[in-house]
């Protein structure tokens, strides 16, 4: 049967005020595809910084590579930036269009809920910068992000809870090989994250597209 | 036969009091511009309909300050859980029964 049931309604009505009132649901796939290409490109820098750097420090003395580590730290901060510039563009534009607020209580406790982990994170990976520990930069920075991914889950999309675990994976695996932690990194946040923004666009936004 | 709709609960026929009671169950305290904003009503709408959930026993009102302005949250009652729970199984049945 497929008349109008206004029990069926009913229900559903029930089950959007559910979801709408207890999670931002607004965020939206092309943010993790954005975030993801700009970690790629500053891997790709990276990349081919470390590379000619190598060549001539074999001939010179250290005083470059610690002029590199400087540089690495400054493009990270900016690929950053740039991620969080254009997931905020995406997410922003995609409550705009279905006319929800993007500054609300479940936008609030989502960010707080992403933040706990993520500012632990960050304020390990400052000490071990400040220990010159350089080889597990990339592992803290996956476990961390993973971890605040998993935490966060509870007040949004599902979904990004098991982006969150494969980060963690990714993460641990990487202290067992930490030469190839630009690798690691790579692959955690750049692509996991256009793999994970296509899946979320496809499942969520695509059909709005349509619509 | 057993009456189809007799368990459903008349409170809960309006659909601002059953989007109040569909966001209480599932956030610890929500105040009142929180409220307005998913239910997309008015003040006066809204506070009416509070006030009726209230004397049926079904939420608790908690008045806060935040700063110098007044903060009232609301949150639901165990005997409200309990009434909402059933109300929504009963519409379940119903929907059983016409499939």
């Amino acid at each position: 049967m497929d008349s109008q049931n206004p029990s069926l309604d009913t229900l559903k009505d029930i089950k959007r005020l559910m979801e709408r009132s207890s999670r931002f649901i607004s965020l939206s796939g092309l943010s993790g595809l954005s975030a993801g290409i700009c970690a790629l490109i500053g891997a790709y820098v990276a990349h081919s910084w470390i590379k000619s750097d190598f060549v001539t420090s074999n001939t010179r003395v250290l005083e470059p590579v610690h002029e590199i580590k400087i540089r690495l730290v400054l493009l990270a901060i900016v690929v950053l930036i740039a991620a969080l510039g254009f997931s905020f563009y995406f997410t922003w534009n995609k409550a705009r269009k279905n006319n929800l607020p993007i500054w609300d209580h479940t936008s609030k406790k989502l960010l707080i809920n992403l933040m706990i982990p993520l500012a632990a994170g960050g304020f390990f990976v400052l000490g071990l910068l400040s220990q010159n520990e350089w080889r597990f930069v990339a592992s803290a920075c996956l476990v961390f992000y993973g971890l605040a991914l998993v935490n966060a889950s509870k007040y949004t999309l599902t979904d990004i809870r098991y982006l969150g675990l494969m980060e963690i994976a990714l993460g641990l695996i990487n202290l067992y090989y930490p030469e190839y932690s630009l690798y690691f990194w790579a692959i955690g946040f750049g692509l996991l994250h256009i793999i994970y923004g296509l899946i979320m666009w496809w499942k969520y936004d695509k059909a709005a597209v349509d619509g | 036969m057993k009456n189809p709709i007799g368990n459903l609960n008349k409170i809960f026929d309006s659909r601002i009091r059953m989007g109040v009671m569909s966001v209480l169950l599932v956030n610890d305290e929500v105040n009142f511009n929180d409220l307005k904003q998913l239910l997309e009503l008015t003040d006066g709408n809204l506070a009416s309909h509070l006030t009726n959930l209230e004397e049926n026993g079904y939420i608790k009102v908690h008045k806060g300050f935040i700063g110098r302005k007044t903060n009232t949250t609301y949150s639901i009652t165990k005997a409200g859980e309990k009434a909402f729970a059933e109300h929504i199984e009963a519409l379940e049945n119903m929907i059983k029964n016409v499939k």
